[in-house]
């Protein structure tokens, strides 16, 4: 498997206040990466490095051999990382086919011109981009809420429109902040069988936030454990119930 | 070539039909359609498919997954080959999938997606016979080694390959199919005990569907949309046999969830539900009424009268006055057709309702509407149907009349009896189950009933349910009980009867209902003891049993009844907490009361003990009014 990912001595500081300390982590393609940590210790932060969203104060990543380490969030989108966010970001009164068109909009040819009078093939492209949006419908099995604005749909449904926007962009990386916070046992296990098989019919690589230790287990194949900022473990997810490191950073003993 | 079996049908359809739509499915928001050529060659495909992975004639397939077109792919191709279909309900547990399997001696098990697989995999032990699982949705899948597993298209390639070095077997194989093979094998869900694989033969199916359509015609093209189990002999009524007699259109929904959206899309021709789907559908349209803009509702206020006009004269039989006509013609324009049009009901020919008791006034509703909603009633072991009310002869407590070649006829002990060429062969490998039901030549249904003057058949109840007089005359409480319950005002009902003289019955008064009926009529009252024993209310109450008794034959219509003086309550102990009367218990305990309606008393004296809010006990002693109706 080839590496995909790499990040070299990343270090972010807010001010005074050290987020994350010389990161250092490579991530295989089509591999599902977890990060676990207790709250604070820069899980998000480390995402939000990856996608754009900070900028680190040193260190590099690399994605696909490329030094993105400069890379606005939408060239990153370009390239192929795709996210979704702890709390939900949909636009809660457009329809759910909607929030997945706008999730396109990256893979859009068509110029502002044609688009506004609908010419120049602009249809066609609509037509080919509402093809991929209907499969990717189709995969998560909302087709029931197509038409729905997705404020009206139920929280762990809004997760799932979420992941979809984000699979809409056809993104290599796929960065998922806790995709199943908040949700019951059963939207849980769907989640999780979403994800896997994202996996498995994409090869898209993911690397995603979970408290959820059950879930970690079950579905990653790559668990990194983060503690004020430090990576304090690598490993397979057996090797991560037994090291004694993670289990400190979770019971405080 | 005589088309007694279904895939000779199929042939058939292919043939004349050719490029006509067959099969519709929604994927992908777009609804595809499939051809009769197409499908038959999809039949054809996965037959031979199945024939070079070693299925043999009077093999069996069992299939388990939602509805779509690889479900009548799979069943058309086992019968053509000269063996079976076993259709299995999607949500089945893993323990009862390894008894039908095995039961069935199926070689073959198709299902549809990585659930029903996980849920096969886990029991593959206990099912030796098992050669191959076959699934239609790849999701989550591709990772699984297992060597029993399958992909459907890639059996259909396989059986491409096969047609080239045998390409005159499946002609041929489809030819030597006669109508007395078994076509189907449908597991009942037994009360008791394990399930019964009811055998219906090719000639079973195919006679129902010819004595159906002799009734209710359908057209080549007409519409329907197939969203019940597929395992459920109603659904294979009209999906599987009618549709191929017909030529008719099937189109499946997108997901299970998806099916109002669906509906409404379609407009289908015929539909068969059973009551909740009408049930539900009715009470959508209250909730709509109740959100909508002051017009809207003004206007459904002011005609849905109209339509329950027109449907009473229509049920009566009686020819509508010019006036009503014009009437209803605006009120359809207006009113009813957009509510038509938002249930997908407005292009429908004929809707049935079988398998339990639809309320009358769920019934009037949709004849009011115009929808021509019918009682279907049969069982799995005469292929679905045997009795269907006619068009323009309606009545909401009959399920009509028996089709043609159908003989229907009244037991010894009040058993609903039935003869015709759609009658199973027998259960399989159940020799005594088989005798027991077939005893006499006549289809023993287990349902009690009786036939009116009118041959309209009236079904009672289940045989082991009911009760008899002392006559011998038979009547069941819980039928009684329903109608009286049908009304408004009417919230509990218990019927007494067995080894007395006659039927009476201790009704509770629903408190709501009846106390707003009463603030409209400015009577006043007080508890619920007062209210129901004002003579109006008494009047009232008696006005619904006697509705009641007209539906009943004359034996055991109720002769004397008495509005109780509490509410039956669980905390009580008569009702269970899923509010069942708990009939032994009620009887024991109203006993004195019982015993006063088969005497000569116009009142009885209760007395009971009621405790106030602030805690105190007081005994009230109370006099019930008799009621003798006419």
């Amino acid at each position: 498997m080839p590496v995909q990912l790499v990040i070299e001595g990343l270090s972010l500081a807010f001010g005074g206040v050290t987020a994350l300390n010389n990161i250092d982590l490579e991530v295989q393609q089509g591999k599902i990466t977890a990060i676990i940590g207790p709250n604070g210790a820069g899980k998000t932060s480390l995402l939000n490095c990856i996608s754009g969203l900070y900028r680190p104060t040193r260190g590099r990543i690399f994605f696909e051999g490329r030094d993105i380490t400069h890379l606005s969030p939408d060239a990153r989108a370009r390239l192929g990382i795709g996210r979704t966010f702890q709390n939900i970001e949909l636009f809660k009164h457009m329809t759910t086919l909607d929030n997945l068109m706008l999730g396109r909009h990256i893979h859009l040819r068509t110029g502002l011109l044609a688009g506004g009078l609908y010419w120049l093939g602009a249809w066609r492209e609509e037509a080919l981009h509402r093809r991929r949006v209907e499969e990717i419908i189709d995969f998560l099995e909302i087709e029931s809420v197509r038409y729905k604005p997705v404020g009206t749909l139920s929280y762990g449904l809004q997760k799932r429109v979420e992941l979809g926007r984000a699979l809409a962009l056809e993104p290599r990386l796929l960065l998922l902040d806790e995709p199943m916070a908040g949700m019951n046992t059963e939207e849980k296990e769907d989640m999780a069988r979403f994800i896997l098989d994202v996996a498995e019919e994409w090869g898209t690589t993911m690397i995603l936030i979970e408290h959820d230790m059950g879930v970690v287990m079950d579905i990653s194949d790559w668990v990194v454990a983060l503690d004020f900022g430090t990576k304090i473990f690598e490993g397979t997810p057996p090797e991560a119930q037994q090291s004694p490191e993670v289990i400190r950073a979770y019971l405080g003993t | 070539m005589r088309e007694d079996t279904l895939p000779k049908l199929l042939l058939r359809n292919a043939a004349r039909l050719d490029n006509k739509v067959a099969l519709r499915e929604k994927e992908f928001g777009i609804w595809q359609s499939v051809s009769w050529r197409a499908y038959a060659r999809h039949v054809q495909d996965f037959a031979l498919g199945l024939a070079a992975l070693g299925f043999r004639r009077g093999d069996k397939v069992a299939i388990i997954g939602d509805n779509r077109p690889e479900w009548l792919y799979t069943e058309l191709a086992a019968q053509a080959l000269g063996g079976a279909a076993v259709g299995i309900y999607q949500d089945s547990l893993p323990r009862e999938l390894a008894y039908i399997i095995d039961h069935a001696d199926a070689t073959m098990v198709v299902v549809e997606d990585q659930e029903q697989v996980d849920k096969v995999l886990e029991i593959k032990e206990e099912l030796p016979r098992v050669r191959k699982v076959i699934y239609f949705d790849p999701r989550g899948l591709r990772s699984y080694g297992d060597p029993l597993l399958a992909y459907f298209p890639e059996v259909e390639a396989l059986g491409k390959e096969y047609g080239a070095t045998h390409p005159d077997f499946f002609a041929t194989e489809v030819a030597r199919g006669q109508g007395e093979d078994v076509a189907l094998i449908a597991y009942t869900s037994g009360t008791t005990g394990m399930p019964k694989g009811a055998m219906l033969t090719h000639c079973n199916l195919i006679s129902m569907a010819k004595n159906l359509l002799a009734v209710d015609p359908l057209e080549q093209g007409d519409d329907f949309l197939s969203f019940l189990p597929l395992a459920w002999v109603g659904e294979q009524m009209l999906a599987v046999s009618a549709a191929l007699w017909a030529g008719v259109t099937v189109n499946f929904p997108e997901e299970p969830e998806t099916v109002r959206e669906n509906l409404r899309e379609i407009g289908p021709h015929v539909m068969f539900s059973p009551p909740r789907i009408w049930e539900d559908m009715v009470s959508r349209v209250m909730v709509k009424i109740e959100d909508a803009s002051f017009f809207k509702r003004l206007a459904y206020r002011l005609l849905m009268p109209v339509g329950y006009r027109v449907a009473d004269y229509r049920f009566a039989k009686r020819p509508l006055p010019f006036w009503l006509r014009a009437l209803y013609f605006v009120a359809d324009f207006v009113l009813f057709s957009a509510i038509k049009d938002h249930l997908g009901l407005v292009r429908l020919k004929r809707a049935y309702t079988g398998g339990a008791a639809l309320g009358p006034d769920i019934f009037r509703f949709f004849h009011a509407l115009g929808v021509n909603l019918k009682q279907i009633y049969g069982q799995t072991e005469i292929a679905g149907i045997s009795v269907v009310h006619r068009d323009g002869d309606i009545k909401a407590h009959t399920v009509g009349l028996p089709i043609p070649e159908t003989e229907i006829r009244i037991g010894e002990d009040g058993e609903i009896l039935s003869r015709s060429p759609s009658v199973f062969i027998g259960y399989y490998k159940n020799p005594e189950a088989t005798a027991e039901t077939l005893a006499g030549g006549w289809l023993h249904s287990g349902d009690a009933g009786y036939l009116e003057e009118n041959g309209h058949l009236v079904v009672i109840d289940r045989l082991k349910d009911v009760m008899r007089l002392a006559d011998g005359s038979i009547f069941s409480p819980q039928f009684i009980e329903n109608k009286l319950k049908f009304s408004p005002y009417v919230r509990e009902a218990v019927v007494v009867g067995k080894d007395r003289p006659y039927v009476v019955a201790l009704i509770n008064i629903d408190m709501h209902n009846t106390g707003k009926w009463a603030e409209k009529r400015q009577l006043a009252y007080t508890t619920y003891i007062d209210l129901s024993q004002k003579p109006e209310v008494l009047d009232l109450v008696t006005g619904e049993v006697l509705r009641v008794n007209k539906e009943l034959p004359e034996p055991v219509r109720i002769k004397k009844f008495v509005i109780l003086h509490k509410e039956l309550d669980a905390d009580d102990e008569e009702l269970t907490r899923t509010r069942k009367v708990r009939r032994r218990f009620v009887e024991e305990k109203y006993r004195s009361l019982i015993e006063a309606l088969y005497t000569e008393r116009e009142t009885i004296g209760v007395e009971s003990r009621v405790r106030y809010r602030d805690g105190h006990e007081a005994l009230v002693s109370t006099a019930l009014k008799v009621i003798t109706v006419a």
